[in-house]
């Protein structure tokens, strides 16, 4: 069985595992990381949004056999090591307002959360009401409106 | 449990509130009965203590164990006067409290010997924040920091009977008093404990932040004084609750105390728990809705997939267990499956409808002057899939002499029943623990995840690891049932002479526990008028309310038996109350326009209780009613009354062309926008108004989705969503820039419900907003149910490929 190599939450992982066995199911199955959440498996629901080199992606969608040795991945695990704190911004801004009810599609919202606001600041601009629009992870909650507020404090908070 | 009974070929209720005198303009206001039989005078009266006074128990035991008994939160009942609606006096909390009672045992709380108390919960963590509002009860009464009250969910403890039933939005107003008890007798114990260390009485000592102290200098915490404290006998021993006016946690706004678990990704869910052996198991589910498996075809070339380790053929499908989840897709795209027909057969959304329209139950046209005008509404409502984001999900390793399951569940006692019934073992060879839900809504009130992965283990003979497909959920999994709403009111003079509502429904299944409940009660409600009814008429009755002075006022439900067993169905944050809800409401603002009358000044002119009107007024006041509004958009404003509590709800809506044809991509469901939600909720003492907040704004969330955007559709006995991109649940770009929720401050001792309480008048609102800018009233909800917004996924195989281009998608 091929060995499937990249880096996870800044230390290198090897895995034994076929190459068209999804990220997700690499992550939470075999290496037992089960931050990112499964809500659809397509691509659609968000609930697995995790980063690969800093960018949001969905573990769901990607075959680990497409992963470079030198790919890094992050999940919800190790998001405040890229920033070297207890906490990312974000994820005390989540706190600060509250924002979880079940907390199934979090992980997910935040990490999409902190790929948005780098992208617009890779645009040069700031998060306005028309990015948070387009924000495509489901929370059955409903707590949309604490993940609009919330995205606005992290946002202030990341320097 | 007593078995389901059912009466007459058809279910139908009649509960005719006769007001008549009304007609003559005389009004009467029943609302000084709002919360005449749940006081705590009253309560304890009952028990023969003096006021906030209770009889708890202390344990034997090596450190301090206390214990309350459940029953302590019935609630005494007075006489029932005519021509009030039932849940005036006597709801779904009532009875849910009430039929706890006669089987109740004790819940126990523990000081430990670290100076933490710990408590199981008999209820279930499904996001509604129970665990931090029990948390708070305890740290109150305890007078203990809460990160030293250590609250977990209990496994299923048979000998509770109906007392584990987490629904209805009945979990904290019944187990309130019996953890306060618990907790002040604990307190209590310590005192007296530490009174005799330090030679005082414990009158003279104070507790602060687990540490007593006689304010001389000597000092004790609760762990020092755990095991003196403890009992070598049980004793009962009586205790008086602190005076509300002393509350320092309750009713102050708190965090949820999993939050940080849940934001880093520690918080655990079924599927994220690592049982020894329960590999990844998947299930292949037939076409049509609760269609089965006949043969599997290819079984050797399944068996040698990639990761594959077992395949067997189980009543809902064809089950695989696999190394990874991914394997188990793969493996059910691969199978090649002979299936049988499901129930519905042949039948689509239209036939089902026609169905129901002919089993609409006849007004009872009251004889009212030939002079009088009629106000009609008729609308449908579509099947919902009442799927939470964490799809079913349950471990179960079944072994020859014992089983042990791990899910989301909110009947345990069921759940493991049924189990134990499945797998041919006896009740209490089977262990249920229970996992904190990724949401609920109704979903969770059934245990066919666990009954279905302890059947597969047995099948395997393994332990496995079951998740539902997203796919299978709308297709395969609960819905909330489509009905039919009509109404038909008389006016005359301005007066409203009669108001009678008809609800026609596809069967809702109530056997997760709430039937047995109200079975069991039957002889206490024959009182009330209930008795020889079914439990879906006993639900409906128990729940619906209307708190308008409308003459002859009737509400009836019919669920014809002919939808018996057919549909998979279940509630979906709430029984029948938004659609019933909705359709009123939506009748009372015509009623308003034909007698001139602006919505909310109707509304005010004709509520009968304080409590509502107080609501009505805030939102109004609040979301400035009547405000200039471009053309193209408008308010709507709606009320709703249930489980010792009401909310009212004000929205503004915008459905001009720019708005509803906004172009977000693909299966992406614009339409109307809802810019501002209003809520006002009074729902009685208030624990967390944060969480109560967030329970707020979701339940809003979910009123919009049903009026506007989510239903699934029935084609040839399939239904057709498979995907978060074809069941349209609020998404971001439908969420309102604007939600304000004001707590009504109440003069209730009790906790009411909250869970659901915002559901239906939000969706009474938008309905209503979405009539008023656009002067189309619709003929079936949610509005964009005519028109299907995706392309159906394959039903064959029945779950979609996993993509893989997801490095192209980065952003
Ligand atoms: S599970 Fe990956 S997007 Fe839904
Ligand atoms: S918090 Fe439950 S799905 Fe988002």
């Amino acid at each position: 069985m091929p060995k499937q190599t990249f880096i996870l939450n800044g230390k290198p992982v090897t895995v034994n595992v076929n190459d068209d066995v999804r990220v997700l199911w690499v992550l939470r199955d075999l290496l037992g990381v089960t931050g990112p959440k499964y809500g659809c498996g397509i691509n659609v629901c968000k609930a697995c949004t995790s980063h690969i080199n800093g960018k949001a992606f969905n573990p769901c969608a990607v075959r680990v056999g497409d992963l470079k040795p030198k790919d890094r991945v992050t999940t919800i695990e190790g998001l405040n090591e890229t920033v070297g704190k207890d906490l990312h911004p974000m994820q005390k801004a989540w706190l600060d307002q509250d924002v979880s009810q079940c907390g199934y599609c979090q992980p997910g919202q935040i990490m999409a959360a902190v790929a948005l606001v780098k992208k617009v600041r890779r645009e040069g601009r700031e998060i306005r009401d028309s990015d948070l629009d387009q924000i495509r992870n489901i929370c059955r909650c409903g707590t949309y409106f604490r993940i609009r507020e919330a995205i606005e404090q992290g946002a202030r908070n990341m320097r | 449990m007593t078995p389901v009974t059912l009466g007459a070929a058809c279910r139908t209720y009649l509960g005719v509130h006769l007001e008549a005198t009304r007609i003559h303009g005389v009004y009467m206001s029943f609302s000084s009965f709002d919360n005449a039989h749940s006081t705590p005078d009253t309560a304890t009266a009952a028990a023969g203590l003096g006021r906030r006074s209770f009889l708890g128990y202390v344990l034997a035991g090596s450190t301090l164990v206390v214990a309350a008994d459940l029953t302590l939160a019935r609630p005494a009942r007075g006489a029932v006067p005519s021509g009030v609606q039932i849940p005036e006096l006597y709801d779904l909390e009532d009875l849910q409290t009430d039929s706890a009672a006669p089987t109740s045992q004790l819940i126990t709380v523990t000081i430990n010997r670290d100076g933490t108390a710990s408590f199981a919960l008999p209820r279930s963590e499904v996001g509604q924040g129970i665990l931090t509002s029990t948390t708070m009860i305890l740290a109150e009464e305890l007078d203990l920091p809460m990160n030293k009250v250590k609250v977990t969910l209990a496994p299923a403890r048979p000998e509770l009977l109906l007392n584990q039933l987490t629904g209805g939005s009945n979990s904290t107003f019944s187990t309130y008093t019996p953890i306060r008890v618990a907790g002040a007798l604990a307190r209590q114990k310590l005192l007296e404990a530490a009174a005799i260390l330090f030679g005082t009485t414990a009158d003279r000592l104070t507790t602060t932040g687990g540490v007593i102290s006689d304010g001389l200098g000597n000092n004790a915490t609760y762990g020092e004084l755990a095991s003196s404290a403890a009992s070598q006998v049980v004793e009962a021993v009586e205790v008086v609750l602190r005076p509300p006016s002393d509350f320092t946690v309750i009713g102050k706004p708190k965090n949820r105390l999993d939050a940080r678990d849940a934001v880093t990704g520690k918080k655990k869910f079924t599927t994220d728990l690592d049982v020894p052996g329960a590999l990844p198991t998947m299930v292949c589910r037939a076409p049509e809705h609760q269609g089965t498996p006949k043969k599997l075809n290819n079984l050797a070339r399944i068996l040698k997939m990639d990761g594959v380790t077992h395949v067997a053929v189980v009543p809902t499908g064809v089950a695989v267990r696999a190394r990874t989840f991914g394997q188990c897709i793969d493996a059910i795209r691969e199978m090649d499956v002979e299936w049988n027909p499901g129930t519905v057969s042949g039948e689509s959304d239209s036939t089902i409808l026609a169905k129901l329209r002919g089993q609409e139950l006849p007004m009872v046209v009251p004889n009212v002057p030939i002079l009088a005008e009629t106000v009609e509404t008729n609308v449908a409502f579509a099947f919902r899939s009442s799927a939470a984001l964490e799809t079913y999900s349950a471990i179960a390793d079944v072994r020859d002499d014992r089983a042990t399951i791990w899910a989301g569940l909110k009947v345990p006692i069921l759940a493991q029943q049924r189990v134990a019934e499945a797998v041919g073992l006896a009740q209490d060879q089977v262990k249920v623990n229970v996992i904190t839900s990724g949401g609920s809504f109704g979903h969770k009130l059934f245990g066919d995840h666990a009954i279905e992965a302890a059947t597969i283990s047995k099948a395997m003979g393994k332990p496995v690891k079951l998740m539902w497909h997203r796919a299978d959920e709308p297709r395969q999994g609960r819905l909330h049932p489509m009905a039919t709403s009509r109404v038909r009111a008389t006016v005359l003079n301005g007066q409203v002479l009669s108001f009678e509502q008809r609800h026609t429904s596809v069967t809702s299944d109530f056997s997760h526990g709430l039937g047995e409940m109200i079975t069991s009660q039957a002889d206490e409600l024959d009182p009330l008028g209930l008795g020889g009814l079914s439990f879906a008429e006993s639900i409906f009755t128990l729940t619906q309310e209307l708190p308008y002075n409308f003459g002859v006022l009737t509400q009836l439900l019919n669920e014809p038996l002919e939808f018996e067993d057919k549909f998979s169905t279940g509630s979906m944050r709430n029984i029948y109350s938004p659609d019933v809800c909705t359709a009123a409401e939506l009748t009372i603002d015509q009623i308003a326009k034909k007698v001139g009358k602006d919505p909310l000044e109707f509304r005010m002119e004709f509520l009968k209780s304080e409590r509502v009107k107080t609501a009505l007024r805030k939102v109004a006041k609040e979301g400035n009613w009547g405000r200039p509004m471009p053309k193209g958009t408008a308010q709507g404003i709606a009320i709703h009354k249930e489980y010792k509590g009401c909310t009212a709800v004000l929205v503004e809506i915008d459905c001009r062309p720019q708005t509803v044809n906004r172009d977000l991509g693909k299966e992406t469901v614009t339409g109307p926008r809802v810019t501002k939600v209003v809520v006002a909720v009074d729902t009685g003492l208030v624990i967390n108004p944060r969480g109560l907040e967030a329970q707020m704004q979701g339940g809003a969330m979910d009123g919009i989705a049903m009026t506007l955007t989510a239903s699934c559709h029935l084609r040839d006995g399939r239904f057709l969503e498979a995907s978060w991109d074809n069941y349209f649940y609020t998404r971001q770009w439908n969420v309102p820039k604007d939600i304000e929720v004001h707590i009504i401050k109440s003069d209730s001792d009790t906790p009411g419900g909250a869970g659901e309480a915002a559901v239906g008048s939000t969706a009474a609102a938008v309905a209503c907003a979405y009539v008023r800018a656009t002067g189309k009233m619709p003929a079936y909800f949610p509005i964009n149910h005519g028109q299907i917004s995706f392309k159906p996924k394959s039903f064959i195989p029945p779950v979609p490929p996993s993509p893989t281009n997801g490095l192209k998608l980065t952003r």
